[in-house]
């Protein structure tokens, strides 16, 4: 291919680069380019979100009137179970790591690729795989667990598709599993000359962070999921009292994994929200190595305090106690991470660009979904809101608040490197304001309906939480309609939008040191690193 | 290291040890020896689970970075039976309300 520098980039439609190298159905499904993957996953995760989202919209609209609107009761809770099942295993996991980081791990760090592209081809297929068992048993009939499959429900009592949706999830933690291994390894061994550990962008060590839950965690859940099919199918006696088992057994093992999965979907966005404070202030981050390190410790944290969601369950009293403890530690490296950001932005040169209004909605809310996670951490509090909607408003507040704010901050920061292309960025900042609204509106009348008591996962509520059902509902309806904007504007801009240059934002990175979007082999030599990450000119005011 | 090359014959003797393993497993589930069944099963089950890391995994002959590795995943393990045994061991030391029966108790007359 001609030889090609980054000066010459603006006039991208001319350049050879991994979109155009190749056409065809063919050239897709058999690559092994990560960026080509990237967008396979974005295809497909985009189409479970939607997928997701439209039972949440059922739900609430069902919601508008105390004695339901829409479905039967049986009806209700197979919706809420496959919208957890699709958000959580198909959407939030996924999203940044298999979009994002597929397409800026090798980037960031300088590489030509993944240090197994196959196997990151092959993780998409199981991905996949994993999406059509589960599509399976929402359309032959549904499940109706909860995306939780408590026992003794899921292994013995619920008539629905339990085990081809569950077979679904375990398929598919094996694409998280593969996607971990293949981001250690490459953040490991291929490094571009120059850049040591303390360099690398704080996005990489988030998805470092990530991955090492992957690897440690989803095993756990995969074994569980087949003792509870065990049970189911052959009556083995784990979790079964009458066999032998512990019922609790169970959420243990569950929650081994799923509290941790949770910071699998926050820790990216968190990697994501690093970069986009420091580009859009112009200024390097607020103690880099405090940031970095708390991506680890929320790793290591995470994974000890899984008890937490078994304050009411007949877990004993004293590990509750330990549990509550352990719990309000974690919010340690997750709030030194919310005032890093907040001091990086100190007299910062700040602009308001789509990308930064995403992080900036997102350091709201995930920090309004963090401190009531402490509500929910004390003993006394949580039982009296426990399984209630301020439980739901909590998670939403950092799963949507957080991790979709962050994502779709991240994808309106790389789009331009991603597809050549700009989008329309007064659009940009309306859908960004649409969503913030929309989102509150939803979620924030949960919390109070919470407090007042009224459980989740009901089909009927008393008459007076009416008001604010219908203003949560009515919310969802406004971030809805927020969703599909940028949908529509980044479809339009893939043809129509002005092309972009190789640093539209003027930001640091190896990135963005290549053209947009970039040729197959991302650099046309592997880049020297000589400078910390950040290296933004220090300006007069920030002296002073 | 990264090269090792284990011969067949061994491989083949650490397969029929596996398979040898499993038969005893399964005889010794039919005899009733109270407390120590599970011991025995777990003790071989360990053996096993060695011979396929040590052997089956490389993990004899691997370098620092991948035993480091292997390392935390049993620190991992040892974090859910630990944490999880901090329930299942205190559970008989709640207080039921008075009038209440505690679950531990009831179990057991
Ligand atoms: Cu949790």
């Amino acid at each position: 291919m001609s030889s090609l520098t980054v000066d010459e980039a603006p006039q991208a439609a001319s350049h050879v680069h991994y979109l155009n190298v190749k056409f065809g159905v063919k050239s897709w499904l058999f690559t092994t380019d990560h960026k080509r993957i990237a967008l396979l996953y974005l295809a497909s995760i985009t189409f479970f979100f939607f997928v997701g989202g439209a039972a949440a919209v059922l739900m609430r609209l069902h919601l508008l009137t105390p004695g339901g609107l829409l479905v039967e009761p049986a009806t209700y809770n197979k919706l809420f179970t496959v919208h957890g099942i699709l958000m959580v295993f198909f959407f939030l996991i996924p999203a940044i790591p298999a979009v994002l980081g597929n397409f800026l791990v090798p980037m960031m760090i300088g590489a030509r690729d993944l240090a197994f592209p196959k196997l990151n081809l092959l993780s998409w297929y199981v991905y996949i795989l994993g999406g059509l068992f589960t599509l399976y048993a929402v359309v032959a009939g549904g499940v109706d667990t909860g995306w939780t499959f408590y026992t003794p429900y899921s292994s013995t009592y619920s008539n629905s598709h339990v085990i081809a949706a569950a077979l679904g999830i375990f398929i598919t933690g094996f694409s998280s599993i593969l996607t971990g291994l293949n981001f250690i390894v490459t953040i490991h061994k291929m490094r571009a000359p120059g850049l040591t550990w303390f360099r690398l962008p704080l996005f990489i060590w988030a998805i470092y962070a990530t991955s090492i839950i992957f690897i440690l965690g989803t095993p756990v859940l995969a074994i569980t999921i087949v003792l509870v099919a065990l049970e189911r199918l052959f009556h083995i006696g784990v979790f079964d009292p009458a066999l032998g088992g512990d019922p609790i057994l169970f959420q243990h093992m569950f929650w081994f994994y799923s509290h941790p999965a949770v910071y699998i979907m926050i820790l990216p966005g968190m990697g994501v929200e690093s970069e986009l404070i420091t580009c859009f202030s112009r200024k390097k981050i607020f103690g880099y190595k405090f940031v970095a390190m708390s991506s680890l410790g929320i790793a290591l944290l995470g994974f000890l305090v899984w008890g937490h969601h078994m304050f009411v369950s007949g877990q004993s009293m004293y590990a509750g106690m330990v549990f509550s403890i352990l719990s309000y530690l974690v919010a340690v490296p997750s709030a030194v991470k919310v005032f890093n950001w907040t001091a990086t932005l100190y007299k910062g040169s700040i602009s308001y660009d789509a990308p930064m209004l995403y992080a900036l909605g997102f350091i709201g809310l995930f920090t309004m979904g963090g401190v009531t996670g402490m509500f929910l951490a004390s003993l006394g509090v949580n039982v009296h809101v426990h399984d209630t909607y301020f439980v739901i408003a909590h998670f939403h507040y950092i799963m949507v608040g957080g991790m979709v704010m962050a994502y779709l901050g991240g994808i309106h920061f790389w789009w331009p490197k991603i597809s050549g292309r700009m989008y329309p960025q007064g659009w940009a900042r309306f859908a960004a304001l649409v969503i913030f609204v929309g989102f509150n509106l939803t979620f924030f009348p949960q919390y109070i309906l919470g407090f007042l008591g009224m459980p989740r996962r009901y089909a009927v509520y008393p008459a007076e939480f009416q008001v604010l059902n219908v203003m949560s509902s009515a919310g969802a309806s406004i971030l809805g309609v927020g969703y599909l904007i940028p949908l529509i504007y980044f479809i339009w801009s893939m043809r129509y939008g002005p092309v972009a240059s190789a640093n539209p934002w003027n930001a640091k990175g190896l990135e963005w040191q290549t053209p947009s979007p970039p040729p197959t082999e991302n650099f046309e030599e592997i880049p020297v690193v000589t400078e910390e990450a950040y290296d933004y000119p220090v300006r007069e005011a920030q002296v002073a | 290291m990264a090269g090792h090359i284990v011969s067949i014959k061994l491989y083949a003797l650490i397969f029929i040890t596996l398979l040898v393993m499993t038969g005893v497993t399964t005889a010794v589930g039919y005899v009733d020896l109270g407390r120590w069944n599970i011991i025995i099963a777990l003790a071989i089950a360990i053996f096993k689970a060695s011979l396929v890391i040590l052997f089956f995994m490389h993990m004899k002959y691997a370098g620092k970075l991948p035993r480091l590795v292997f390392a935390s995943t049993l620190l991992w393990l040892a974090i859910l039976i630990t944490l999880t045994m901090s329930d299942v061991l205190t559970r008989s030391w709640d207080h039921p309300p008075q009038g209440w029966q505690s679950l531990s108790t009831s179990g057991q007359r």
